[in-house]
C-alpha cells in the first residue's frame, strides 16, 4: 500500500491523535472500502487541527492506504476542505442569487470595512477568515451567512456588528 | 383527512417531533401496512400508480425509476439506496426545511424505498453546511434503531436496513446523481458516463437508486393512505402536494406546501403577499437557478410540470426567485453565471472554459465595458453549452437563465453597452 508514497515525504507525516484515529475508525466501519473514508478523514482532521496541512494529508494517506495524489484530488475538489490555515472563526458568506437580490453586496462591503478582509482572507489577529459560499438554502431569509456552525439570517449592518463582536469575545 | 402530508408535523418554532410524538400522528404507519403483507413488488406498483414524480429537479416518475433495478429472483446481491440531500441549487430552500422540521418523515420514506428495491444499506448524502439537519437526522436514526424500525428483521418482515449519514463538503456538482456516487466512493466528484445507469450499476458497481429528500417524504402518506387519497390532493394533472418557495423582494418570502396545480398568481399574491411596496414583478425563475425566466404574463400558469414546460421553463425545485423592476437583470444573470462557472467540475471543455468566459463577459457588462461583440459571444454560448453538448446537465442548466434572459432583457443588455454603465446603479 505505502509504496504509492515517496518514502521521504511519507516520513513527514504527522502522528494522528488517538481522538482522530477513533473517529476515522468509526467511519471505516460504515463503508465497504477505505477510499470512501478519505473525505470524512480530511474533515475529522480539519475539525481537530483547524485545517489540513501537508503533514496531515500524508498521515491520512498512510493510515487509510490511499495514494496521496488521490487524496489531494479529493481535498482540492471540495470548497470546505481548507488546505491553508484559517482563522478561529470561518465566515461562510452566501453570495448566490437570492442573497444578491436582497443586497448581500453591501453586507460584504460592510464586513470588509469592519474586519479589513475580503473573500479568501484572514484577519491579522487570526480571529476571522472570510469566504464566499453558494446558496445556503435559506433564501427566504436572505441575506444569510454562517459563522462556524451557526447560521445567521436576515443580515443587516447592525446585526453583523453584533455577530462579530459576539464571536470576538467568545474564546 | 390529511391534506399537507409533507409539512403536517413541521413547526419551526419548536424542535421536530420525536419518535413518540411522530408515531402518535400516524408516523411509521406505512411500515405496519407493509408488514401486514405488502411485498416489494406491491409497493412498487402502488408508487407507480400514485404518479409521484421526482422532486430533485428532473421530475422523473419515481416508480418507473425504481422498476429499472434488476429483479432479485430470490438471491439479492448488495443494492444501495441513496438520498440526495445536497441541496445547493441557488434559490432552493425546501429539503433543509423537511430535514430540520420532520426528520422521521424522511427516514420513513427511505425505509419504504429501500424495502422496495431490497437494499440493505442507505446513505443520506447531506450537504456539509446543514449542521442542524445532520444533528436532527442522527438523533432520529438512533430513535428508529431503538424502536426496531432500522437494523435487522424490521417489523418481522425479514428485511434489514442500515441508514448512514454522509456529510459532504460543499460542491454543487455532487448533487448530480452520478457525481454524487463518485463522491460517496471517495473519488473526485466528476459525473459518470450513462449508461450504465445507477439503477443497474451505481455505488461500487451495485444497483443503486438516488432520490431527492422531498420525493421520499411523499412515500409514507402514499403507503399509509393510498393512491386515491394521494391523487385527490392535487388540483391538476400531476399528483400530490409540493413545497413551493419564494425569495426576492416580496412582502412575505417563505416556503409552503400546496397542491400541485395551484396557480403561480395565488402563490405570489395569497401566500407571498405580493411585491414589496413600490416594486413591480419583472420576471421570475420558477424552480431555482437552472430554470428559464418566466414573465408576469405567465402568472396564471399552474404549478404543474407540463404546464410550466409549455411556456418554456421547468417547475424543477419549485422554489421561485423573483426579479423586481429595480434590480438589474444583467447583474442577476451575471451572479448565476459566476456560480455555475465556479461550480463547474472541470471535466469537459465547453463547460470548464465556456462558463468562466461567460462570467468574465458579465463582469465587463457590469463595469460598463460590454460590447456588441461580447453580446454575440453570450448568444453563441447558449448553444455551445446547451443540452447534449456537455458531459452532464450542469452547463445546460446555466444556459436556461442565460438564454431566456438574453431574450427577455435584450434592451437591458443594450443599455449597458450604450450607456457604458449599469443603468440600475
Ligand atoms: C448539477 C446538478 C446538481 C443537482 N443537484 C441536486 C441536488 O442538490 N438535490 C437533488 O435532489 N437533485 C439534484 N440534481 C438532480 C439529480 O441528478 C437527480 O436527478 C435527483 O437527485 C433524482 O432524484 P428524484 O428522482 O427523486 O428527483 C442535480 C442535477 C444536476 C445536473
Ligand atoms: S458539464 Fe460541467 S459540471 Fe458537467 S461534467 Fe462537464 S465540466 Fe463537469
Ligand atoms: S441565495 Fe443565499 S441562502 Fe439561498
Amino acid at each position: 500500500m505505502n509504496n504509492n508514497i515517496i518514502a521521504t515525504t511519507s516520513a513527514r507525516a504527522r502522528i494522528l491523535t488517538d481522538e482522530e484515529i477513533a473517529e476515522i475508525d468509526h467511519e471505516i466501519d460504515l463503508y465497504p472500502d477505505k477510499q470512501a473514508v478519505g473525505l470524512e478523514a480530511l474533515k475529522i482532521v480539519q475539525k481537530h487541527q483547524g485545517w489540513v496541512s501537508d503533514e496531515s494529508m500524508l498521515a491520512i494517506s498512510k493510515y487509510l492506504g490511499i495514494p496521496i495524489s488521490d487524496l489531494e484530488g479529493v481535498a482540492t475538489f471540495f470548497n470546505l476542505v481548507y488546505r491553508q490555515p484559517v482563522g478561529r472563526n470561518v465566515i461562510l458568506f452566501c453570495n448566490s442569487v437570492s442573497c444578491w437580490i436582497m443586497g448581500c453586496k453591501s453586507m460584504r462591503a460592510h464586513i470588509n470595512d469592519k474586519l479589513g478582509v475580503d473573500f479568501g482572507e484572514t484577519t491579522d489577529d487570526k480571529e476571522f477568515t472570510f469566504l464566499p459560499v453558494p446558496c445556503l438554502g435559506d433564501c427566504d431569509k436572505a441575506p444569510v451567512m454562517m459563522v462556524g456552525d451557526d447560521l445567521h439570517r436576515n443580515l443587516s449592518k447592525e446585526s453583523i456588528n453584533k455577530i462579530i463582536s459576539e464571536y470576538k469575545t467568545r474564546s | 383527512m390529511v391534506n399537507k402530508p409533507l409539512t403536517k408535523n413541521i413547526d419551526m418554532s419548536r424542535p421536530p417531533l420525536d419518535m413518540a410524538a411522530y408515531e402518535k400522528n400516524d408516523g411509521y404507519q406505512s411500515l405496519k401496512t407493509i408488514s401486514g403483507g405488502l411485498s416489494p413488488a406491491d409497493v412498487l406498483q402502488i408508487v407507480k400508480d400514485s404518479g409521484l414524480k421526482g422532486r430533485g429537479g428532473a421530475g422523473f416518475p419515481t416508480g418507473l425509476k425504481w422498476s429499472f433495478v434488476p429483479k432479485s429472483n430470490g438471491s439479492p446481491g448488495q443494492r444501495y439506496f441513496v438520498v440526495n440531500a445536497d441541496e445547493m441549487e441557488p434559490g432552493t430552500f425546501k429539503d433543509r426545511l423537511l430535514m430540520e422540521g420532520d426528520p422521521h418523515l424522511l427516514l420513513e420514506g427511505i425505509i419504504i424505498g429501500a424495502y422496495t428495491i431490497e437494499a440493505s444499506v442507505a446513505y443520506i448524502f447531506l450537504r456539509g453546511e446543514y449542521k442542524v439537519s445532520e444533528e436532527r437526522l442522527k438523533k432520529a436514526i438512533s430513535e428508529a434503531y431503538e424502536k426496531g424500525y432500522l437494523g435487522k428483521d424490521i417489523q418481522g418482515t425479514g428485511f434489514d436496513l442500515d441508514i448512514i449519514v454522509h456529510t459532504s463538503a460543499g460542491r454543487y456538482i455532487c448533487g448530480e446523481e452520478t457525481a454524487l456516487l463518485n463522491a460517496l466512493e471517495g473519488k473526485r466528484a466528476n459525473p459518470r458516463a450513462k449508461p450504465p445507469f445507477p439503477q443497474v450499476s451505481g455505488l461500487w458497481g451495485k444497483p443503486t437508486i438516488v432520490n431527492n429528500v422531498e420525493t421520499l417524504c411523499n412515500l409514507p402518506g402514499i403507503i399509509a393512505y393510498g393512491v386515491d387519497w394521494y391523487q385527490g390532493l392535487s388540483l391538476g394533472k400531476d399528483h400530490g402536494t409540493k413545497l413551493f418557495g419564494i425569495s426576492g423582494k416580496i412582502k412575505k418570502p417563505g416556503c409552503w406546501e400546496l397542491p400541485l396545480g395551484t396557480s403561480i398568481r395565488e402563490l405570489l399574491e395569497e401566500y407571498g403577499g405580493g411585491m414589496q411596496e413600490g416594486l413591480e414583478l419583472r420576471a421570475f425563475l420558477p424552480g431555482g437557478g437552472s430554470t428559464d425566466f418566466m414573465l408576469p404574463e405567465h402568472l396564471d400558469v399552474k404549478l404543474d410540470y407540463d404546464e410550466i414546460a409549455k411556456v418554456g421553463s421547468r417547475l424543477a425545485t419549485g422554489t421561485m426567485i423573483l426579479l423586481d423592476n429595480k434590480t438589474c437583470p444583467v447583474g442577476m444573470i451575471g451572479n448565476l453565471m459566476k456560480f455555475f462557472a465556479h461550480e463547474s467540475c472541470g471535466f469537459c471543455t465547453p463547460c470548464r472554459d465556456g462558463l468562466p468566459w461567460v462570467d468574465e463577459i458579465f463582469n465587463e457588462f457590469e463595469s460598463g465595458r460590454g460590447t456588441e461583440k461580447d453580446l454575440k459571444i453570450l448568444h453563441e454560448h447558449v448553444d455551445y453549452l446547451g443540452p447534449g453538448k456537455t458531459f452532464c446537465a450542469l452547463a445546460p442548466g446555466a444556459t436556461a437563465p442565460l438564454g431566456s434572459g438574453l431574450k427577455y432583457f435584450a434592451e437591458d443588455f443594450e443599455r449597458h453597452i450604450k450607456e457604458k454603465r449599469c443603468p440600475y446603479d
